[in-house]
């Protein structure tokens, strides 16, 4: 067991692009559910188009990176406003199907073959972000006691942590504004937001397009981060995998989502290398390596159980502010 | 009286992790390492082959060759499937040989009989298309009559999924995201039944029926029933049936593999041509099967008291406890019957498309659709949607490209959302 190699693992990954990715989508999320009360199961979808806008505007199109930056955010916006119209008027239950559905609508059409030479069938679409990596200030990469980043990793990070921080920035000064309070009144009591003359309507669609616009920046880390955009990475699981971080940071905090992110990264991260450690050198026999990976999504779905029913406020939020802890 | 609530739901936390202990020793009995591999060849391209109803095809040949001089080859076995193993990641090119196709069969793009494909991993699935292309030479209404037939034996595996989720939303208000992974449960079980312990597989089915039944009793049990009890509100209980859908589905992916199997049972048996239908006749005594399961369900709810009682339940659970009914064993009965339910229509939805961990949570979308299309609520609602999209997604091969009818399926759920939300036979008080 090489207790080095867990620890340099689960720090540099719990500090590293992945947490950064799905603090961004549980930030957008922290809008829709923590502050709004929207059910929105189809996060990844926001991820996809926004990745996708990138992907194609430069590599199909031929655009420089910044016109595909803007494609993908407005993405996004159509996608919330596309979502928003036939469900907001609903009850909360149908966003959910709803938006789970469009997310799966999304990935299967980024990834049928009929659509390749746009989306690149389910190889995706790759090498598209150079423009952005020539910006690197960092002459090299960086090894600090356990965190360790290549030249080019350690700035997508540093720049998706100063998203992160822009993100929870935007969060925190729109919900102490008359905005943020109508949101978290729908949240409360819809009816009584009504009925003191607000467009409720109205309001939910803009939480819809604010929050898919925060989670989109999180496509964006997704597709540079990695030079490559792929619909299978864009499934359900992200989702939840963001849903169950905003849970457990607390939902209607402002950091919330992003200390969730953070631990729960950690924690998968840890788990899995120590595991991995454990087959390899022998303490674990009756599994083989491949299972190993399968058991972060126990985890995943053991914490979004266990969290909903003992402590749905998370580790920050506050259980009376809770919207969907009251019947 | 408060404590002793509190005493009881102490007590039956334990049921959850009985009910894993349970699942776990199940699927035990699948977790067995299968390794193979030659020593040099670390890696595989592997694939099934597939007629366009989606029934395996042997005897297909395929090479697979590299720019380094690799070369090797397979030929599909009686489930479809092809492995050839190769030296590791690289570029390679998988031809297919189309005279070894079987007559009648043609690859939907016939230009494209071999693919470049480069593996970064060591192993990788490639699927070569088929169908629609001879599709030319048939009418365009007897296209129209076999899609038919295949997407109403479709709806039907729908239905009955449908019919359980919509009942234990009308009695309890759960919107179950877990109701996917019973279907996935009563394939797994008759796949069990059928091909481990060799049971004859109508046996099999009932058993694996039987299994989902108990299941979906301690679900409410050892879950469900704790959680009414806690004051958890709705909410809160469909984010709790997301993460019980992903541990289950993983549980299963663990003890069971990412492969699609097929049953010891009927896999290659031959079709039987209605006129310009083609049908298996193990579909047509599966959809028998479904009819009749959905007849005794609706005569259940119509004619029986306990029926009758989940319906009171469903419109107003203080009223019907006011009256004397056992609202709790009512619920507790809607779940054994709508888990039983999920269960046939896996075990049924299998016979075609094979056994597959995931099978389950795909289908649910599909079984969301159908149900929001008749009124989520409703049990005949949900009969009636999940026909309507089980016939539109096949009908619509007939337009869109095979790979998208799911996504018109979806779409058509979300269009009725906008147009008439409490669906086909719902009523709309239920909406709110």
């Amino acid at each position: 067991m090489d207790i080095g190699l867990i620890l340099n693992q689960s720090i540099t990954q719990g500090l590293g692009v992945q947490a950064v990715i799905f603090a961004l989508a549980a930030i957008g999320l922290n809008v829709h559910f923590g502050y709004t009360g929207l059910l929105n199961f189809g996060q990844a979808a926001f991820l996809a188009v926004a990745a996708y806008g990138l992907g194609v505007t430069v590599a199909t199109l031929g655009f420089s990176l910044w016109v595909g930056l803007i494609v993908g955010v407005l993405a996004a916006v159509v996608l919330a406003l596309i979502l928003g119209i036939p469900t907001l008027r609903l009850r909360a239950d149908y966003l959910a199907i709803v938006t789970i559905a469009t997310a799966e609508i999304v990935r299967l059409v980024v990834r049928s073959v009929t659509l390749r030479d746009i989306f690149g069938g389910s190889d995706g679409i790759n090498r598209f972000a150079d423009e952005f990596y020539a910006l690197n200030p960092f002459s090299s990469g960086l090894a600090l006691g356990p965190l360790t980043f290549s030249r080019n990793d350690l700035f997508v990070v540093v720049v998706g942590w100063l998203l992160v921080l822009l993100s929870c920035l935007i969060v925190f000064l729109a919900m102490r504004s008359p905005w943020g309070r109508v949101l978290k009144g729908i949240r409360e009591d819809e009816e009584a937001v009504r009925s003191l003359g607000k467009n409720v309507y109205s309001y939910k669609m803009q939480a819809l397009v604010v929050g898919g616009v925060l989670g989109c920046l999180g496509g964006f880390v997704f597709a540079i981060s990695s030079q490559s955009v792929q619909p299978d990475n864009y499934g359900t699981d992200l989702t939840f995998f963001a849903w169950a971080a905003m849970i457990l940071g607390g939902a209607a905090r402002v950091f919330g989502p992003v200390l969730g992110s953070i631990l729960f990264w950690f924690l998968l991260v840890f788990i899995n290398v120590t595991l991995t450690e454990a087959v390899r050198v022998g303490y674990i026999t009756f599994i083989d390596g491949t299972q190993v990976g399968q058991i972060q999504f126990w985890i995943l779905g053991l914490t979004l159980m266990l969290l909903m029913i003992f402590r749905p406020q998370g580790i920050l939020g506050d259980k009376r502010e809770l919207a969907f802890d009251v019947k | 009286m408060n404590h002793t609530v509190t005493r009881i739901e102490r007590r039956r936390w334990p049921a959850l992790l009985l009910l894993l202990g349970v699942l776990t020793a199940c699927f035990g009995l699948l977790a067995a390492p299968g390794n193979a591999a030659k020593e040099d060849l670390t890696g595989e391209i592997s694939g099934v082959m597939r007629d366009a109803q989606g029934q395996p095809i042997a005897g297909v040949s395929f090479q697979v060759t590299n720019a380094s001089g690799f070369t090797g080859s397979d030929i599909s076995n009686r489930q479809g499937e092809w492995v050839v193993p190769i030296p590791g990641p690289g570029q390679y090119v998988v031809s297919l040989d189309p005279a070894t196709l079987p007559a009648g069969v043609t690859l939907t793009n016939p230009e494209r009989t071999s693919l470049t494909v480069s593996l970064l991993s060591n192993s990788k699935t490639v699927a070569f298309p088929t169908g629609a292309a001879d599709t030319t030479r048939e009418s365009f209404l007897d296209r129209f009559l076999q899609l038919a037939v295949d997407g109403l034996v479709f709806g039907l595996v729908i239905a009955l999924a449908g019919v359980g989720l919509s009942m234990i939303f009308g009695t309890t208000g759960l919107t179950n995201f877990a109701h996917g992974e019973i279907v996935t449960l009563g394939a797994l079980a008759t796949f069990v039944f059928n091909n481990f312990i060799g049971l004859p597989f109508p046996l099999a089915v009932a058993l694996a029926v039987v299994v989902c039944g108990l299941f979906g009793a301690l679900n409410d049990w050892g879950l469900w029933k704790p959680l009414r009890k806690k004051g958890v509100s709705l909410i809160a209980m469909l984010v709790v049936s997301i993460g019980l859908g992903i541990l289950l589905r993983y549980i299963y992916l663990f003890f069971f593999g990412g492969d699609t199997e097929q049953y010891a049972s009927y896999s290659g048996q031959p079709g039987l041509a209605l006129g310009p239908v083609d049908i298996t006749p193990k579909v047509i005594i599966g959809s028998v099967v479904a009819i009749l399961a959905l007849v005794l369900t609706m005569m259940w709810l119509g004619l029986t008291r306990n029926g009758k009682a989940s319906r009171a339940v469903s419109d107003n659970p203080a009223l019907a406890s006011a009256s004397g009914i056992n609202v709790e064993r009512v619920i507790n009965q809607v779940w054994i019957i709508g888990a039983a339910l999920a269960g046939l229509s896996g075990a049924l939805y299998s016979m075609s498309v094979g056994v597959n961990w995931l099978e389950g949570f795909q289908l649910l979308l599909l079984v969301f659709a159908g149900v929001v299309l008749g009124g989520l609520g409703t049990a005949l609602g949900a009969i009636v949607g999940s026909l309507v999209v089980g016939v539109l997604l096949q009908i619509s091969t007939l337009f869109l490209p095979t790979e998208m009818k799911t996504v018109g399926a979806l779409l058509i759920m979300i269009i009725i959302l906008l147009i008439r939300p409490q669906g086909l036979l719902g009523r709309r008080e239920r909406v709110g």
